[in-house]
């Protein structure tokens, strides 16, 4: 049954390729397409001939039924986007939704008590940024103003007015902090700027972005419907995946230089630390409501804290796990001169990037609306 | 003031101004007679404070006096521009207007080239928070009046300017008055346990370092037609030299001072290069985009210094120090590291902790104040500024330029009397571009 799908899948895969290949003329999207959809494939053809496909509980690698979605659903693949008016690309990855076990289990060694108990919870499809927005992605934000008419054109679709949009200041100072630029994470913004980043996307690409919720994260770095992926205990498969202080030299480094984790994101628990879209609640896990809450979020009221999710080059191979979370201070803004201090860039939180999803289901203009929080000044 | 533009880039809507008039109500009402005429002593209560200039800076500076204890006042403010001054007014009362210590009435609100004077009269402290150009006059005024002073980096444009600010500063000496300056490297934590560090020998004998400010894209303002050519120049200050003095000076003193204070001397040699590679558009006034200066020291030590305002290069705002023993890394973000000869780390400084540089510094000025004690930090805020001038100076001309040349030269940027009526200093020529120094061309003056 399962080698059946797969084998329809692929003459669908390879209709829906040609016909992208006709209509699109960016090789790139096909590679990606094509490197994806052959590595679902192939994992689908071993495990269902292994049989393991049908004795999932005792397995790293599960394969429930929806993960054939992705290979059957040509809308649902990963892709590569340019950024309209400049040559850099935003790349892709879907994470099928699902349900997942949220938090850390109570028994693991140094656990943090923010990080559970764990939790059910129910996650809808989106795609992901397959790597942390990196410094070439972010300028064209923060040094160029959005021109008026395109936002106007992509955000009509939704019923937006473009006015919303409000770029940057330059950063005082080094945003890089010496530690490279061309290929490298993003870095320092605030909270409220990665949030206007993904407004302005949206306003550049006609397609909704935003910050991911700490739910959606976890699942995303945990693998989506691969879950249970699990690098932590393992030094040399960590050290092959992920940035952290013991190989980082102290330094962010290159995007997506290390290995991915199975749904195709690099980056996750390490280089840089990442926004998500809520306010940080140290009993995150015990205010949740229901019995296996869907979609979870809880929108910022306060500047501070606001959730951050994944390690750092800074942190120690203990630190570097998916259910790693920290809130924002003050504190790290301290070095900056003037007051209000600055609603765009951090002076002392080098540590601290972002990446975006895309929901699969386009939100109401009111849900969107939800996600873009009002700026906060910061005494 | 290593500052660009404040964030509020569009978008956001803010209250809109007339050009701010030196004729205003206040002005003319007060005159410039001194109602206290001496600083606040110990023990006596509050401690009135007045702002001079009121950008994004000297509102931070403004915010962290009022955060230096309730028994601060903020009494007076004082800005050319009414809007700025109005601006800053309302950001201090959403966080200090309900705690009584924000007690500035409309009549204590003075604009205009000369406002300074009424503001300074009014109060005990005040925050010299003005572009640097103005800071010597600013000075001067204060310690006449035998205020404590607070006054931001570099204290001075020209030499004659810092020549300025010592002679001042004796008189502040004579009157045992209190004077921070904004060098807040000298008031991090990071930055005193490495010199107690260097003072035990750790790294030996300094014999050369690496000093840099090497940073992207800087704030510009737009000049709008209802400008004037010297308001234009006021509100797009960061690019005339009589304002500012170049970001060689403007920001990349801070680490000219630090290496100037961790090797316990001043340059007595500079030459270099710089120029105008990629921001040469009339909007960018006179300054240049790069710096690059060797500064010799009487020990011998070399310190290579770079600054770079230029977008898409490496970065990096720091110092690094070479030893007879061991290698030394510090920046402004409360890091420090020292390795030694075979690159082993010796020391590693956890800043994580370490409060706001610009909160401290303002700290220990008024628990100076408070204690009757003596903080002075002009000397070598004068002296640093001046090695600032003296590397722009190698720049300009691609001269060696030595230290004596420096503190003599009678390249005088800034006029003595300046009001809304005056030409300014520099002028655009009929395409509306200033004039640039030539290395090779421009004199050593």
């Amino acid at each position: 049954m399962s080698l059946f799908i797969s084998i329809t899948a692929i003459n669908i895969s390879y209709y829906y390729m040609f016909e992208n290949y006709r209509t699109r003329t960016e090789a790139k999207y096909v590679t990606h397409y094509v490197n994806f959809t052959a590595f679902l494939l192939l994992l689908l053809l071993i495990l269902s001939s292994c049989g393991m496909l049908s004795n999932s509980s005792d397995t790293d690698l599960e394969i429930p039924e929806s993960a054939i979605e992705i290979v059957i659903n040509p809308d649902f693949a990963a892709y590569s986007k340019e950024i309209p008016g400049s040559n850099v690309t935003i790349d892709m990855v879907p994470v099928q939704g699902g349900t997942f076990t949220m938090g850390r289990a109570s028994g693991e060694v140094g656990k943090s008590p923010h990080e559970g108990p764990q939790r059910q919870v129910n996650i809808d499809s989106f795609w992901m940024t397959s790597h942390e927005i990196s410094w070439e992605q972010y300028e064209l934000f923060h040094m160029e103003v959005v021109e008026k008419e395109i936002a106007e054109e992509q955000l009509d679709r939704f019923g937006i007015e473009p006015d919303a949009i409000v770029t940057p200041s330059p950063p005082w100072g080094d945003k890089t902090f010496g530690m490279g630029h061309t290929g490298r994470p993003a870095v320092s913004m605030t909270h409220y700027a990665a949030v206007v980043y993904a407004m302005w996307l949206t306003a550049k690409t006609g397609e909704f972005h935003r910050l991911p919720t700490e739910a959606e994260w976890e699942y995303a770095c945990r693998g989506g419907i691969f879950q249970n992926y699990n690098l932590h205990g393992d030094p040399s498969a960590l050290d092959d995946h992920e940035w952290f202080r013991d190989n980082s030299e102290n330094t962010y480094q290159r995007v997506a230089s290390k290995k991915p984790n199975p749904l195709g994101l690099y980056d996750m628990k390490g280089n840089v630390a990442e926004w998500t879209m809520d306010e940080f609640h140290t009993d995150y896990h015990e205010i949740l409501e229901g019995e296996v809450p869907g979609n979870p979020w809880f929108k910022p009221e306060v500047l501070y804290p606001r959730a951050v999710r994944g390690g750092s080059y800074r942190d120690p191979a203990g630190e570097i796990r998916c259910t790693h979370r920290r809130g924002s201070d003050g504190h790290w803004s301290r070095n900056d001169p003037q007051i209000p201090r600055s609603m765009w860039w951090h002076t002392d939180a080098p540590f601290v990037g972002f990446r975006l999803l895309r929901p699969k289901e386009t939100p109401s203009r009111e849900e969107m609306m939800e996600y873009w929080i009002m700026p906060i000044f910061d005494f | 003031m290593e500052k660009p533009d404040s964030d509020f880039k569009g978008g956001i809507s803010r209250r809109s101004f007339v050009k701010g008039a030196t004729m205003t109500a206040s002005s003319l009402l007060l005159g410039s007679l001194p109602i206290s005429a001496s600083a606040y002593a110990a023990g006596s209560g509050m401690i009135k404070v007045a702002l001079v200039g009121c950008g994004g800076r000297g509102t931070g500076a403004a915010f962290n006096a009022l955060a230096a204890g309730s028994d601060v006042k903020l009494v007076a403010m004082a800005d050319v521009f009414e809007n700025r001054l109005e601006e800053s007014y309302s950001r201090l009362s959403l966080r200090f207007g309900d705690t009584g210590q924000l007690d500035v009435p409309d009549d204590h609100k003075f604009t205009g080239f000369d406002g300074y004077k009424q503001a300074t009269d009014l109060a005990d402290v005040v925050l010299l928070v003005t572009p640097p150009g103005f800071c010597p006059r600013h000075y001067k005024y204060a310690v006449e009046m035998g205020k404590h002073v607070f006054m931001e980096k570099p204290v001075a444009t020209d030499a004659p300017g810092v020549r300025s600010i010592l002679e001042s500063g004796k008189m502040a000496r004579g009157k045992k008055l209190n004077v921070v300056v904004g060098l807040q490297r000298r008031y991090q934590n990071n930055y005193r346990e490495i010199l107690r560090r260097i003072h035990n020998r750790e790294i030996g004998d300094i014999i050369s370092g690496q000093v840099y400010w090497n940073q992207a894209e800087l704030w510009v303002k737009e000049r709008k037609p209802e400008y004037s050519e010297l308001e234009y120049q006021m509100r797009n200050w960061y690019y005339f030299n009589w304002l500012c003095g170049d970001h060689i000076l403007e920001q990349h003193v801070h680490q000219i001072d630090v290496a100037n204070w961790f090797l316990g001397q001043y340059p007595d040699k500079a030459q270099g290069m710089g120029g105008r590679e990629v921001r040469t558009g009339k909007e960018y006034g006179q300054i240049f985009d790069h710096h690059f200066v060797e500064f010799t020291y009487p020990s011998g030590a070399v310190i290579a210094s770079q600054s770079r305002q230029i977008p898409g290069c490496w970065n990096r705002i720091a110092e690094k120090f070479q030893g007879t023993r061991g290698f030394l890394t510090i920046d402004g973000n409360h890091n420090a590291i020292i390795r030694d000869r075979n690159q082993n780390v010796r020391f590693e400084y956890d800043g994580g902790d370490d409060p706001n540089p610009y909160q401290q510094e303002i700290d220990e000025l008024f628990d100076s104040i408070r204690r009757g004690h003596v903080i002075d930090n002009t000397d070598y805020g004068a002296k640093s500024t001046l090695a600032g001038v003296m590397g722009r100076m190698a720049t300009y001309t691609g001269q060696m330029i030595d230290w004596d040349m420096a503190l003599n030269s009678q390249d005088k940027l800034v006029p003595d009397h300046i009001d809304w009526d005056s030409e300014p200093p520099v002028l655009p020529d009929e395409n509306g571009y200033y004039p640039v120094p030539v290395p090779g061309q421009t004199p050593i003056v």
